[in-house]
This record gives C-alpha cells, sequence and structure tokens, in this order.
C-alpha cells in the first residue's frame, strides 16, 4: 500500500487531491501513520511503532488503523499495491 | 510600459446569485497586463448590480432585450458608438448571442466594432438539442437526449428513458426528475419561464466538472481551465470552486474546441462517472461566471480574447496554478435614487 503520488500533504495534517479538488484534514497520529506508510512500513511496523510510542492496547489500535486506511482508501488518498 | 486604451461593452452585469459573467469578464480586462479599458456596461434591467458598480464600470446604457430583434439592438449601439467610440463588444449571454452573431459583420463593417464570436452554424451546432450529434461528430460521450414540446411525450419516452431523468430548459435551468409527476411538474415549471422545447437528458451519476475554455476560431485551443464546484447553491452555481490537476479532462476541453473551430469564450461542463469516463452535459456559449479563477490562476481568458478581437495572434496558455480557489461572496450597494432613475428614465448612467 501507498499514499496515491499526487496527494498533498501538508505540515498541519492537511491533505489535497489536485485531482479532484476533494480536501481532508487530519490529526497528528493520522498525519504519523500517513507518514509511515510514505515511508513504506509495512502494516505491523506500523503497529509496532504506534504502539510502543504511545499508550495504547494493540487491539484497539489494530482495529483504528483498519478504519482509518478505508477512510483513506474510499477517498481514493491510499492505493493497494498492484 | 504604455497600455493600449481601448473601450469594452460588457453584457451580463446581473452579479446576483445566478449571476451573469459580465462583471468578472471586466474585473479580468481592468487586470489586464496589455490594455488600459474603459469599460460600457450594457444591461437589460435598470436592477443589474453591474450598473452601479462605479469602480469597474464607466458608463452604461440600457439595451433592448434580445426579443426586439437585431435591427433594434443595432440602433442601439449605433447610439451607443457615436458617444462612446467602442473598440469591441464582450455579449455574456446566451440568449442574446444570436443576434450579436448576426450583426458581428455590420458592426465591423459599418462601425468598426470588434466582436469575437463564433459562427452561426458552430454556435447552433453545440445547443443543448443538437448535443447527441455534436457528440458524435467530435467523439465526445454525451447523454442521451430527446427534444419535448408536451407533457404527453413524457409517457412516450419513458419507453427509451429511466428515472431519474434531466429536465432542461433550452437556455438555463435543469431539474432531476425521479418520478412523471416531477417530470410533469419541471415541464410546466421550466417552459413557463423558458419556453419550449424542453430537453429530455439520460441522468449520468458522477462528479460534475467545469472547464473554462477559449478558441481561436481556427481550431486551436488557447486556454482551457479545469474546476470542481465545492458548494453548490440551490440554483446549481457554484459559490467556491477550485481548480483540478486533471490533464485528461484539459485535453479532452481542448479536443471540443478545436475539433469545433470555436470562437471566443465557452464552458464546457462534464460529469465524471465512477469508472471515469467523462460526459459533456452542455457546452454553454460564453465564459462562465466564475471566470474569474482562470485569471486567478494565471490563463487571463479574456484579455486574451479582446487580443484576438483586435487582430493579435497569440500563443495558447501552456499552464495553471492548480488547487486555487474562488469563493463568492454578496455585497450591499448603497445607491441613490437618482442613479436608479437615471438608467430607468434616460436607459443611460
Amino acid at each position: 500500500m501507498n499514499i496515491n503520488k499526487n496527494i498533498a500533504i501538508s505540515e498541519s495534517g492537511f491533505l489535497f487531491n489536485p485531482s479532484t479538488g476533494d480536501s481532508f484534514s487530519t490529526n497528528p497520529i493520522g498525519k504519523e501513520i500517513i507518514t509511515l506508510i510514505k515511508e513504506e512500513q509495512t502494516l505491523q511496523q506500523i503497529v509496532n511503532q504506534i504502539h510502543l510510542k504511545y499508550a495504547v492496547d494493540q487491539d484497539t489500535f489494530e482495529k483504528d488503523l483498519a478504519d482509518f486506511l478505508y477512510i483513506l482508501k474510499i477517498n481514493h488518498i491510499l492505493k493497494e499495491d498492484e | 510600459m504604455n497600455k493600449r486604451k481601448i473601450t469594452v461593452a460588457v453584457t451580463g452585469l446581473n452579479n446576483i446569485d445566478s449571476p451573469g459573467p459580465g462583471i468578472p469578464v471586466i474585473r479580468a480586462l481592468k487586470e489586464c497586463s496589455s490594455f488600459e479599458v474603459r469599460i460600457i456596461g450594457l444591461s437589460y434591467e435598470s436592477l443589474e448590480p453591474g450598473l452601479y458598480m462605479h469602480d469597474l464600470v464607466d458608463k452604461s446604457y440600457a439595451i433592448p432585450l434580445p426579443s426586439a430583434g437585431s435591427q433594434a439592438l443595432f440602433n442601439r449601439i449605433q447610439y451607443i458608438h457615436s458617444v462612446e467610440k467602442l473598440d469591441l463588444i464582450i455579449p455574456n449571454f446566451d440568449a442574446e448571442l444570436h443576434n450579436f452573431i448576426l450583426l458581428s459583420p455590420t458592426l465591423k463593417q459599418q462601425l468598426n466594432i470588434a466582436t469575437f464570436l463564433p459562427s452561426r452554424e458552430v454556435f447552433d451546432s453545440r445547443h443543448k438539442s443538437e448535443l447527441p450529434e455534436f457528440g458524435e461528430k467530435y467523439e465526445i460521450h454525451v447523454p442521451k437526449s430527446t427534444m419535448i414540446f408536451s407533457t404527453k411525450d413524457i409517457q412516450k419516452i419513458e419507453k427509451e428513458y429511466e428515472y431519474p431523468m434531466v429536465i432542461k430548459g433550452k437556455f438555463y435551468d435543469a431539474s432531476v426528475a425521479y418520478n412523471q409527476e416531477q417530470a410533469i411538474s419541471y415541464f410546466h415549471k421550466i417552459s413557463a419561464k423558458w419556453g419550449l422545447p424542453i430537453i429530455i437528458q439520460e441522468y449520468v451519476s458522477g462528479t460534475e466538472v467545469n472547464v473554462t475554455a477559449i478558441g481561436d476560431g481556427l481550431g486551436k485551443c488557447i486556454g482551457a481551465v479545469a474546476m470542481r464546484k465545492l458548494y453548490i447553491t440551490d440554483k446549481g452555481k457554484a459559490w467556491a470552486g477550485i481548480t483540478l490537476d486533471d490533464p485528461e479532462l484539459v485535453v479532452l476541453s481542448q479536443k471540443v474546441v478545436q475539433n469545433s473551430k470555436w470562437r471566443g469564450g465557452c464552458e464546457l461542463e462534464f460529469i465524471k462517472n465512477k469508472e471515469g469516463k467523462y460526459y459533456l452535459l452542455e457546452m454553454n456559449p460564453r465564459f462562465p461566471a466564475w471566470v474569474y479563477l482562470a485569471v486567478g490562476s494565471g490563463q487571463n481568458h479574456p484579455e486574451a480574447l479582446v487580443k484576438m478581437a483586435l487582430g493579435e495572434t497569440i500563443a495558447p496558455f501552456e499552464d495553471y496554478e492548480k488547487g486555487k480557489m474562488f469563493i463568492r461572496y454578496s455585497y450591499d450597494l448603497i445607491v441613490n435614487m437618482d442613479q436608479f432613475e437615471k438608467i430607468s428614465t434616460f436607459g443611460e448612467l
């Protein structure tokens, strides 16, 4: 999985898709996850890193991450590897 | 650099909730780098806001409604020209273009007033009622459509069209009907305002995207800027929009302008369906009211039109800034009664 090339991501976590005109705001954790995806971290690596850094139990985070990735996907921000 | 001084007459001063393109066109001309422009506003009604925007419109004149015919329009322009010495007229209403296209050679020959309009044949070919043929000719996907003249025809076309279907007026207005009752109601509502025929169009679901473009009439597209509406009024008008980075849409628009040899400004309205296929819904024969977004993103289409109308050859714009937004607003002008009296009584302000 990767973030679509043409998506612009600002320091504040504002995402803009110039081909559709859609824009989104994400919180700091969301931005951190997107940065990890851009760094080509695997799903498991993302779970591990966030779990280590923040006080969150792994099951809850895995569920939240799946929801977040689904939202990114349906909004054409995230694309699956071909 | 010394700017060339010119006088340009502009219509479409109705800067209302369903705005005409006149004021955005004037702003584009006032800010252009090549000309110092004196603007003569041409109005059909005494309450068109542009009449009272004296920072943009230097002098205004009432002109006869399109239904009065081209001779009445010519007589009025002849008078205005005798006072103002017009170099160019930019008409901005669909309904008036027929008369201006008809008068275009006479205006040039007798009064030396330039226009930059498509030929009658090209203008007619993109009419809503002719759109399927237009699409076929220029290899553009167009939703299926049929002209109807009475509500009885709605029952007949139900065999060919499924609900929802789009009920459109010949010049303006469109509503989506989800059943026969709604279709009949919209038929009456729209035909009462814009006359017959009514156009029934296949409903294509997807995202609406629009392009403002300009052609040189010789098969070259001088500029094209793609936009998506971000905020839409209850009249379907853009109250905010953003320029798109969509090369496929721009190329498609260039193809329409090039192949049709469109001369002047136009707006192309497309629907992009889920599969990413573009359908041309309409080609409006003048600049859209959001044309100032093109100026703001690096393509001054009204300035390009003026240059071409005055005989200059210009190079096409190559790019524009993506992600540039416009946000429209309303503003209350405070006007003394004597101004309203002048335009209402003497037809001049």
